[in-house]
Protein backbone atom coordinates (compact mmCIF):
# COMPACT_ATOMS: atom_id res chain seq x y z
CA UNK A 1 0.00 0.00 0.00
CA UNK A 2 1.82 3.54 -1.39
CA UNK A 3 0.80 6.30 0.20
CA UNK A 4 0.38 8.88 -3.17
CA UNK A 5 -0.95 11.98 -3.72
CA UNK A 6 -4.87 11.56 -3.73
CA UNK A 7 -4.65 10.31 0.20
CA UNK A 8 -3.60 13.78 1.01
CA UNK A 9 -5.83 15.50 -1.36
CA UNK A 10 -8.94 13.89 0.10
CA UNK A 11 -8.46 15.48 3.58
CA UNK A 12 -7.70 18.85 2.33
CA UNK A 13 -11.19 18.64 -0.19
CA UNK A 14 -13.58 17.47 3.24
CA UNK A 15 -11.70 20.20 5.57
CA UNK A 16 -12.27 23.25 2.48
CA UNK A 17 -15.83 21.66 2.56
CA UNK A 18 -16.43 22.10 6.28
CA UNK A 19 -15.16 25.43 5.70
CA UNK A 20 -17.45 26.56 3.04
CA UNK A 21 -20.53 24.98 5.26
CA UNK A 22 -19.50 26.85 8.87
CA UNK A 23 -18.73 30.10 6.35
CA UNK A 24 -22.25 29.90 5.59
CA UNK A 25 -24.24 28.57 8.39
CA UNK A 26 -22.25 30.81 10.90
CA UNK A 27 -23.33 33.90 12.42
CA UNK A 28 -21.06 34.77 14.89
CA UNK A 29 -18.05 36.89 13.22
CA UNK A 30 -15.20 34.43 15.39
CA UNK A 31 -16.70 31.47 14.17
CA UNK A 32 -17.05 32.54 10.69
CA UNK A 33 -13.30 33.31 10.90
CA UNK A 34 -12.39 30.15 12.25
CA UNK A 35 -14.16 28.71 9.14
CA UNK A 36 -11.92 31.00 7.09
CA UNK A 37 -8.93 29.66 8.77
CA UNK A 38 -9.92 25.95 7.95
CA UNK A 39 -10.06 27.14 3.95
CA UNK A 40 -7.21 28.76 3.82
CA UNK A 41 -5.11 25.28 5.68
CA UNK A 42 -6.45 23.30 3.13
CA UNK A 43 -5.67 25.56 0.30
CA UNK A 44 -1.84 25.21 2.04
CA UNK A 45 -2.06 21.56 2.30
CA UNK A 46 -2.67 21.33 -1.29
CA UNK A 47 0.79 23.78 -2.00
CA UNK A 48 2.70 21.61 -0.12
CA UNK A 49 1.03 18.05 -1.47
CA UNK A 50 1.81 19.31 -5.25
CA UNK A 51 5.39 20.46 -4.20
CA UNK A 52 6.03 17.14 -2.89
CA UNK A 53 4.77 14.79 -5.76
CA UNK A 54 4.81 16.75 -8.73
CA UNK A 55 8.43 18.50 -7.91
CA UNK A 56 10.13 16.82 -5.62
CA UNK A 57 13.33 18.79 -6.48
CA UNK A 58 12.16 22.12 -6.10
CA UNK A 59 10.98 23.83 -2.94
CA UNK A 60 8.69 26.37 -3.99
CA UNK A 61 5.19 24.80 -2.81
CA UNK A 62 6.79 25.22 0.69
CA UNK A 63 7.95 28.53 0.17
CA UNK A 64 4.76 29.88 -0.64
CA UNK A 65 2.96 28.27 2.22
CA UNK A 66 5.16 29.87 4.36
CA UNK A 67 4.00 33.28 2.86
CA UNK A 68 0.80 32.33 3.28
CA UNK A 69 0.65 31.20 7.11
CA UNK A 70 2.48 34.80 7.62
CA UNK A 71 -0.64 36.50 6.08
CA UNK A 72 -2.75 34.81 7.91
CA UNK A 73 -1.42 35.62 10.54
CA UNK A 74 -1.73 39.10 10.22
CA UNK A 75 -5.13 39.26 8.60
CA UNK A 76 -6.03 37.37 11.93
CA UNK A 77 -5.03 39.93 13.78
CA UNK A 78 -6.71 43.00 12.12
CA UNK A 79 -9.90 41.01 11.74
CA UNK A 80 -9.69 40.39 15.58
CA UNK A 81 -8.93 44.26 16.26
CA UNK A 82 -12.00 44.66 14.41
CA UNK A 83 -14.40 42.22 15.60
CA UNK A 84 -13.15 44.27 19.50
CA UNK A 85 -14.24 47.16 18.22
CA UNK A 86 -17.22 46.19 16.90
CA UNK A 87 -18.34 44.47 20.18
CA UNK A 88 -17.25 47.35 22.15
CA UNK A 89 -19.95 49.66 20.14
CA UNK A 90 -22.47 47.38 19.66
CA UNK A 91 -22.41 44.57 22.40
CA UNK A 92 -22.03 41.50 20.77
CA UNK A 93 -20.42 39.67 17.38
CA UNK A 94 -24.04 38.35 15.79
CA UNK A 95 -23.64 39.09 11.96
CA UNK A 96 -27.15 40.14 11.48
CA UNK A 97 -27.33 42.90 14.41
CA UNK A 98 -24.58 44.68 12.41
CA UNK A 99 -26.76 46.56 9.92
CA UNK A 100 -25.13 50.18 10.32
CA UNK A 101 -22.01 51.45 8.72
CA UNK A 102 -20.80 53.97 11.56
CA UNK A 103 -23.87 55.18 13.74
CA UNK B 1 5.60 0.40 0.08
CA UNK B 2 5.62 2.63 2.70
CA UNK B 3 6.27 1.28 5.67
CA UNK B 4 3.64 0.50 8.04
CA UNK B 5 4.22 2.98 10.85
CA UNK B 6 3.74 6.14 8.39
CA UNK B 7 0.30 4.34 6.99
CA UNK B 8 -1.20 4.13 10.50
CA UNK B 9 0.40 7.49 11.67
CA UNK B 10 -1.45 9.09 7.95
CA UNK B 11 -4.66 7.22 9.10
CA UNK B 12 -4.71 7.98 12.70
CA UNK B 13 -4.35 11.99 11.29
CA UNK B 14 -6.17 11.99 8.55
CA UNK B 15 -9.73 10.78 10.35
CA UNK B 16 -8.45 13.34 13.16
CA UNK B 17 -8.25 15.68 10.50
CA UNK B 18 -11.81 15.03 8.51
CA UNK B 19 -13.33 14.27 12.48
CA UNK B 20 -12.39 17.40 13.95
CA UNK B 21 -13.42 19.59 10.95
CA UNK B 22 -16.79 18.89 11.21
CA UNK B 23 -16.72 19.47 14.49
CA UNK B 24 -15.63 23.01 14.37
CA UNK B 25 -18.18 23.96 12.12
CA UNK B 26 -20.73 22.01 14.17
CA UNK B 27 -20.43 22.65 17.58
CA UNK B 28 -22.49 25.54 19.19
CA UNK B 29 -19.67 26.41 21.78
CA UNK B 30 -17.38 29.07 20.29
CA UNK B 31 -14.69 28.07 22.24
CA UNK B 32 -14.77 24.35 21.81
CA UNK B 33 -14.89 25.30 17.86
CA UNK B 34 -11.34 26.96 18.53
CA UNK B 35 -9.99 24.21 20.53
CA UNK B 36 -11.29 21.82 17.62
CA UNK B 37 -9.57 24.00 15.23
CA UNK B 38 -6.27 23.36 16.75
CA UNK B 39 -6.46 19.86 16.56
CA UNK B 40 -6.92 20.34 12.96
CA UNK B 41 -3.83 22.75 12.75
CA UNK B 42 -1.79 20.24 14.36
CA UNK B 43 -2.84 17.66 12.55
CA UNK B 44 -1.65 19.37 9.12
CA UNK B 45 1.48 19.98 10.73
CA UNK B 46 1.96 15.93 11.21
CA UNK B 47 1.20 16.14 7.52
CA UNK B 48 3.59 18.47 6.49
CA UNK B 49 6.10 16.75 9.05
CA UNK B 50 5.78 12.98 7.05
CA UNK B 51 5.65 14.88 3.96
CA UNK B 52 9.39 15.88 5.21
CA UNK B 53 8.63 19.73 5.02
CA UNK B 54 9.73 19.55 8.83
CA UNK B 55 10.62 23.19 9.15
CA UNK B 56 7.37 24.14 7.69
CA UNK B 57 5.60 22.02 10.42
CA UNK B 58 7.65 24.05 13.23
CA UNK B 59 5.72 27.21 11.44
CA UNK B 60 2.63 25.61 11.93
CA UNK B 61 2.85 24.52 15.52
CA UNK B 62 4.57 28.25 16.54
CA UNK B 63 2.28 30.66 13.97
CA UNK B 64 -1.10 29.04 13.84
CA UNK B 65 -0.91 26.39 16.90
CA UNK B 66 0.62 29.11 18.92
CA UNK B 67 0.20 32.59 17.84
CA UNK B 68 -3.36 32.73 16.16
CA UNK B 69 -4.89 30.24 18.51
CA UNK B 70 -4.14 31.98 21.37
CA UNK B 71 -5.46 35.45 19.62
CA UNK B 72 -8.76 33.45 18.81
CA UNK B 73 -8.89 31.96 22.92
CA UNK B 74 -8.27 35.99 23.50
CA UNK B 75 -10.85 37.28 21.51
CA UNK B 76 -13.58 34.53 22.41
CA UNK B 77 -12.73 35.52 26.32
CA UNK B 78 -13.11 39.07 25.78
CA UNK B 79 -16.82 38.90 23.62
CA UNK B 80 -18.51 35.88 24.82
CA UNK B 81 -19.56 35.03 28.47
CA UNK B 82 -18.64 31.55 29.79
CA UNK B 83 -20.83 28.53 28.16
CA UNK B 84 -22.81 30.91 25.81
CA UNK B 85 -24.07 28.95 22.87
CA UNK B 86 -25.09 29.94 19.40
CA UNK B 87 -28.72 30.06 18.43
CA UNK B 88 -29.87 27.09 16.55
CA UNK B 89 -29.44 27.52 12.66
CA UNK B 90 -32.17 28.09 10.60
CA UNK B 91 -33.65 25.71 7.88
CA UNK B 92 -32.68 27.60 4.81
CA UNK B 93 -29.19 28.73 5.73
CA UNK B 94 -28.66 25.01 6.81
CA UNK B 95 -29.92 24.08 3.14
CA UNK B 96 -28.15 26.37 1.33
CA UNK B 97 -24.72 25.44 3.21
CA UNK B 98 -24.63 21.72 2.65
CA UNK B 99 -25.58 21.92 -0.73
CA UNK B 100 -22.87 24.36 -1.64
CA UNK B 101 -20.31 22.79 0.39
CA UNK B 102 -21.65 18.78 -0.84
CA UNK B 103 -21.60 20.15 -4.38
CA UNK B 104 -18.41 21.85 -4.01
CA UNK B 105 -16.58 19.02 -2.98
CA UNK B 106 -18.36 16.45 -5.08
CA UNK B 107 -16.58 18.58 -7.96
CA UNK B 108 -13.33 19.04 -6.34
CA UNK B 109 -13.28 15.06 -5.56
CA UNK B 110 -14.49 14.34 -8.96
CA UNK B 111 -11.81 16.60 -10.60
CA UNK B 112 -9.10 15.10 -8.63
CA UNK B 113 -10.07 11.75 -9.33
CA UNK B 114 -9.88 11.84 -12.77
CA UNK B 115 -6.99 14.21 -13.44
CA UNK B 116 -4.50 13.37 -16.17
CA UNK B 117 -1.88 15.00 -14.18
CA UNK B 118 -1.79 12.56 -10.95
CA UNK B 119 0.15 9.63 -11.44
CA UNK B 120 1.32 6.63 -8.94
CA UNK B 121 4.09 8.35 -7.36
CA UNK B 122 4.42 7.14 -4.00
CA UNK B 123 5.69 9.52 -1.18
CA UNK B 124 8.53 7.15 -0.84
CA UNK B 125 9.81 7.01 -3.81
CA UNK B 126 9.24 11.39 -3.89
CA UNK B 127 11.07 11.28 -0.97
CA UNK B 128 13.85 9.33 -1.86
CA UNK B 129 14.09 11.24 -5.62
CA UNK B 130 14.78 14.61 -3.57
CA UNK B 131 17.27 15.77 -0.73
CA UNK B 132 16.28 16.52 2.19
CA UNK B 133 15.75 20.11 2.85
CA UNK B 134 17.77 21.24 5.58
CA UNK B 135 17.74 24.91 6.43
CA UNK B 136 21.07 25.82 4.27
CA UNK B 137 18.32 25.80 1.71
CA UNK B 138 15.97 27.39 3.31
CA UNK B 139 17.96 30.40 4.05
CA UNK B 140 19.32 30.80 0.73
CA UNK B 141 16.08 30.96 -0.90
CA UNK B 142 14.66 33.91 1.76
CA UNK B 143 17.88 36.23 1.14
CA UNK B 144 18.74 36.12 -2.28
CA UNK B 145 17.40 37.51 -5.55
CA UNK B 146 18.15 34.95 -8.17
CA UNK B 147 15.67 32.54 -9.66
CA UNK B 148 13.68 30.81 -7.87
CA UNK B 149 14.56 33.04 -4.30
CA UNK B 150 12.57 34.87 -2.57
CA UNK B 151 14.17 38.04 -0.90
CA UNK B 152 11.36 40.60 -2.09
CA UNK B 153 8.70 39.08 -0.64
CA UNK B 154 10.32 38.27 2.40
CA UNK B 155 10.96 42.07 2.63
CA UNK B 156 7.26 42.89 1.71
CA UNK B 157 6.22 40.29 4.61
CA UNK B 158 8.14 42.35 6.95
CA UNK B 159 6.73 45.51 6.21
CA UNK B 160 3.12 44.16 6.20
CA UNK B 161 3.72 43.03 9.31
CA UNK B 162 4.68 46.23 10.48
CA UNK B 163 1.18 47.57 8.76
CA UNK B 164 -0.64 44.98 10.74
CA UNK B 165 0.85 46.04 14.19
CA UNK B 166 0.10 49.15 13.26
CA UNK B 167 -3.40 49.06 12.15
CA UNK B 168 -4.14 46.52 15.11
CA UNK B 169 -3.42 49.07 17.46
CA UNK B 170 -5.16 51.64 15.71
CA UNK B 171 -8.17 49.77 14.82
CA UNK B 172 -8.68 48.27 18.32
CA UNK B 173 -7.93 51.00 21.00
CA UNK B 174 -10.35 53.37 22.75
CA UNK B 175 -11.10 56.32 21.14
Amino acid sequence: MDLSMLWYLVPSVIMLACGVYGFITRKNLIAILISLELMLNSADLNFVVFNRFLFPGSMDGMVFTLFAVAIAAAETAIAIAIIINIYRSIGNTDITEINKMKF
Amino acid sequence: MDSVGNIIVYFVVAIAIVFFSFKAVTTRKILRAATYLLFVLLGTAVFYFQLGYQFLGGVQIAVYAGGIMVLFVFAILLTHKPNEQSGVIDAHRKTLGLVVAAGGSIVLLFAIFFMPLIDGASLLDCLSASEPITMHDIGKAFTGSDRFQYLLPFEAISVLLLACIIGGVTVARKS
